[in-house]
């Protein structure tokens, strides 16, 4: 057991504090110490994207972040996005559009995708597979999940729904 | 050795609400878009413990000692275990293969190696502790002294004379022979008036699951719970309870959320047996989840043929003949089924062709590598590539269109048998072809082509007509008399009606990421006049419904939709009797229609199924002799197989200065029977291509000579991202089996099976002018560059 660390920091809206072995993984934090599992392992090498979440608002890979890089931040993972009653506009696009199968590379794609559209509203998609390509699939084939981007982004900006930024889920 | 006859299954109306069909959104979804579905690793248990294993770095060495001194000291470490400490054990891994008349070798495979390894990443030891982190330390320390013998990694080159063999005991590295003759083969060939040969690497491939295996077991009250991330639990059931000698009544085995399995998950592994025995050993939870780099190494690999391929024909296209001999690497050691695989080839050899005569020769070798077992297509995949790209070859060598030759001899009749028994349930060949022809515009494209060639631009298109086995399949044809399966191939299915006339739904398949809960819920709600949103459709434990035989081979909805709907229409058919003895009419006289169970010609006089399950729960005043409740059960055992097929078409632009190939277009034309839902067939294909493109452009396992795993990553290992592929343009034809009710086919590898000969033709053809006309797959801009610079030296 390595040298340990107080981190603290406002997870989906909520102020979490603990004490950390310092080399531990912030997926591994906010899986295993704060019971958020929908954020998801796939690879050790920060290729698949499973564990996209949003670190003061920009997207990152939580196998590649300390959870003491962490320390004062606000985190949103895919459980800050929208519950069952209240789905995230991307959340609703992904259901109605089939953009999952097993559903294991999803938060992280809602999370990568969310990132995008905060950054570029109206993508093409070129901008959506582009910006989606650290997020790897093996169900879909992407092509679904490039639609769900797509509508998602043309409700959000024709005001249907709820902006795709996440403030407003917390 | 062939499939039995193929009876007509007699079409019933379902008699509901027209759900079938439909394109209705997931009732999976909710949970997963909103992070709360539960995967294995998700769960935590009290008092839970850690494993870590300690892994061979040596693909073929004897192992001298193990010091595990040091491992044991660690903070935090409760045990460490080897090879030597599981001697209680059962029973090593049965390789559930065995067919009739062949010598099958089968070396003893235990989930921690006992005294040798074979491969590299062989778990050799296993450290078990309360942290996560800690019991990774914990295995580092664990020192193994090993001492190396040659490897062997080529399996022509393990087949030679004096080549270092693997397994002593055996004297030979040859796992079986196996053949499949079909018709005059020789006569075949004799006749033929143009042979074409060829012989392709159809290389070795991950199934690469994002989510990694994970396994959770818990000994408790003398009664042993293993959550895993598998696509058998029924099976894995069985399998611990040999390996383990606990009787099956003491084993519960639950598959929570799967996140994809692709066959990589239609296995039982060292890990989950292990995980039981140390949960039973330290009577606490043992957890054990891969990183990539284990999933990569040791969750099994697919493909890894080499086939030797020789089609014969007459000058004018009628094709005499095909025969192929299959070299089948199947690596050091089998798991449950790997040498089976290659056979699925051999199921498919005729493909869409008209061929009088088939033959499939395998040799099963062993190799310093991990072992191969079923990966999406199983062995179909491979059989379509080389048969399509060997009929691309002959159209080329007898000066033909190769469309035109493919239609000469497209099976017109059905059902159809092959020489070698099989019988082809029901197919239109032409139609998926017509239909892919229709949205190609192949004119319009050779036009385009000649301009773009003109400016240095190169751009071809490659074709794919397949015909596939699924639906997994007749016992008799498979099981331990037949194809030698030691296992039933039925699918089970219970229909329970709530005394409120809401409805679940037990099967025995068990989805991960297929949609089962949503498409085998529009199955029911037909039957019994609800809407699916109260049909709860419940899979994946062993604790819950009848024994089943899971998910793989395409097999879910043309056998376990099948058991379905039978097992729903006998509950319609008590309502029916219960309505009849309530409202005084026959029971033949009672339909259902729009939800309502109602006498034929009196709408007026109806019940609903919430009516009837009051009367069936409450038993009051129930037809003489009838058992209350509502609640009913089959087990389907299909009297064929069913036979998807379908016409893709694929357009590619290669750089010639680069290599890199870039698909511009992807047409699927695929038939699967009638749609249950269009939404998830859909995804089923867009699925299957990709994974075909990922191992036509990207994907391979590749050993070096010292049977070391050089991409064991993510970053080695190239699945195709978003960015490397485009939007497909799919279609279907809608051609019944007549082998079940619901007249479908399966969609699950269809695409998988259809798509490599396409690509790789379109390249072949966009390559065409620069003399290039044989590429081995993947097609990394490197192979194809250096092809480019041999093609144009000739």
């Amino acid at each position: 057991m390595g040298a340990t660390v107080r981190v603290q920091a406002t997870v989906n809206g909520e102020r979490r504090e603990s004490e950390v072995e310092a080399r531990t993984l912030l997926v591994h934090w906010l899986r295993d110490e704060l019971g958020l599992t929908g954020t998801h392992v796939g690879c050790d090498t920060s290729s698949c994207g499973a564990c996209t979440l949003h670190l003061n608002g920009e997207a990152v890979k939580g196998c590649t972040v300390l959870a003491v890089q962490a320390d004062g931040a606000e985190v949103t993972t895919i459980e800050g996005m929208g519950g069952e009653q209240a789905l995230h506009p991307l959340q609703q696009a992904f259901w109605e559009q089939h953009g999952l199968q097993c559903g294991y590379c999803t938060p992280g794609m809602i999370m990568a995708a969310a990132d995008l559209l905060a950054r570029n509203p109206d993508p093409s998609e070129h901008d959506i597979r582009d910006a989606l390509a650290g997020n790897l699939c093996r169900c879909t084939g992407y092509q679904n999940i490039v639609k769900a981007v797509q509508v998602a982004a043309a409700r959000t900006r024709g005001g249907e729904g709820r902006p795709a930024k996440e403030e407003v889920a917390v | 050795m062939g499939a039995p006859g193929a009876e007509t299954a007699e079409r019933t109306e379902p008699g509901g609400n027209g759900f079938v069909g439909q394109a209705l959104k997931r009732k999976e979804d909710p949970r997963l878009i909103t992070g709360r579905g539960i995967f294995t690793d998700d769960i935590v248990l009290p008092g839970m413990l850690y494993a870590a294993i300690v892994r061979s770095p040596e693909a073929h060495a004897r192992i001298l000692s193990i010091d595990t001194e040091a491992a044991r000291e660690h903070p935090g470490v409760e045990a460490v275990f080897t090879g030597e400490d599981l001697a209680d054990m059962a029973a090593p891994c049965p390789m559930v293969w065995v067919p009739p008349g062949v010598e099958m070798r089968v070396p003893d495979h235990w989930p921690l190696a006992r005294g040798k390894v074979g491969y590299v990443g062989q778990a050799v030891a296993v450290v078990v502790g309360r942290s996560k982190y800690g019991v990774v330390d914990a295995a580092e320390q664990v020192v193994v002294e090993y001492d190396p013998l040659p490897v062997v990694v080529d399996p022509e080159k393990a087949l030679e004379d004096g080549a270092p063999i693997i397994h002593e005991e055996f004297g030979t590295n040859k796992v079986f022979e196996w053949s499949l003759p079909g018709g005059d083969v020789e006569g075949a060939f004799r006749d033929a008036e143009v042979v074409v040969e060829k012989r392709i690497v159809n290389h070795r491939t991950a199934g690469a699951a994002i989510e990694p295996r994970s396994v959770l077991a818990e000994w408790r009250e003398g009664k042993l719970t293993l959550w895993s991330a598998t696509q058998i639990p029924h099976i894995c059931r069985v399998i611990l309870s040999i390996q383990l000698g606990i009787s099956e009544d003491k084993i519960r085995v639950v598959a929570p959320e799967v996140g994809g399995g692709f066959g990589s998950k239609l296995q039982v592994y060292g890990e989950e047996v292990l995980a039981c025995w140390l949960a039973r050993k330290l009577d606490k939870p043992v957890k054990w989840t891969a990183t990539r780099s284990e999933e990569m190494s040791t969750t099994h690999h697919g493909r890894d043929q080499i086939d030797y391929v020789r089609i014969g024909a007459k000058r004018d296209g009628t094709v005499t003949g095909i025969h192929v001999k299959i070299i089948q690497d199947c690596g050091s050691y089998h798991l449950i089924e790997g040498p089976v695989i290659p056979t699925f080839s051999a199921c498919v050899v005729s493909g869409c062709y008209d061929f009088p005569a088939v033959q499939t020769d395998i040799v099963g070798v062993f190799t310093n590598k991990f072992t191969t077992d079923a990966i999406r297509g199983a062995g179909r995949p491979e059989a379509t590539h080389f048969i399509e790209l060997t009929m691309d070859e002959l159209a080329k060598e007898l000066g033909m269109d190769p469309l035109e030759l493919r239609r000469k001899n497209f099976i017109k009749e059905f059902p159809n048998e092959r020489p070698h028994g099989f019988i082809y349930d029901s197919g239109d060949y032409h139609g998926t072809l017509d239909r892919c022809l229709e949205k190609l515009d192949l004119d319009g494209f050779r036009r385009e082509q000649a301009e773009l060639r003109e400016r240095g631009v190169y751009r071809g298109v490659g074709f794919s007509t397949y015909v596939e086995i699924c639906g997994l399949g007749p016992s008799r044809a498979l099981g331990p008399d037949g194809w030698g399966m030691q296992g039933g191939y039925f699918e089970s299915a219970q229909v329970r009606v709530h005394p409120t006339g809401s409805a679940t739904v037990y099967t025995g398949t068990s989805p991960h990421g297929q949609g089962h809960e949503t498409s085998f819920a529009q199955i029911a709600a037909d039957r019994l006049g609800v809407t699916p949103d109260v049909v709860d459709v419940i899979h994946g434990d062993t604790n819950t419904g009848p024994f089943g035989k899971n998910t793989y081979g395409s097999r879910s909805l043309a056998v376990g939709g099948e058991a379905i709907a039978r097992a729903a229409e006998k509950v319609q058919d008590k309502a029916k009797r219960i309505v009849a003895h309530k409202l005084e009419a026959a029971p033949e006289d009672i339909e259902l229609v729009d939800g309502k169970f109602q006498v034929r010609g009196s709408p007026d006089k109806s019940m609903t199924l919430a009516e009837v399950a009051g009367e069936a729960y409450i038993p009051g005043d129930l037809p003489e002799g009838m058992e209350a409740g509502l609640d009913e059960m089959c087990f389907y055992d299909p009297s064929n197989f069913v036979w998807p097929f379908g016409a893709h078409a694929c357009i590619t632009e290669v750089d010639v200065e680069t290599g890199r190939v870039d698909i511009v277009r992807y047409i699927a034309v695929d038939d699967c029977g009638p749609a249950i839902n269009p939404l998830l067939i859909d995804g089923q294909i867009h699925g299957g291509i990709v994974h075909a493109v990922g191992q036509a452009l990207y994907e391979q396992l590749v050993y070096d000579e010292e049977g070391q795993l050089l991409t064991g990553t993510f970053v080695d290992y190239a699945l195709p991202s978003a960015a490397d592929v485009p939007s497909f343009e799919t279609d279907r034809t809608e051609t019944p089996s007549p082998t079940n009710t619901l007249g479908v086919k399966g969609v699950g590898e269809a695409a998988t099976i259809a798509c490599s000969p396409a690509v790789v033709s379109s390249v072949l053809d966009a390559l065409e002018p620069l003399g290039v006309t044989e590429l081995d797959m993947p097609l990394t801009p490197m192979r194809v560059w250096q092809a480019i610079q041999e093609g144009g030296a000739r």
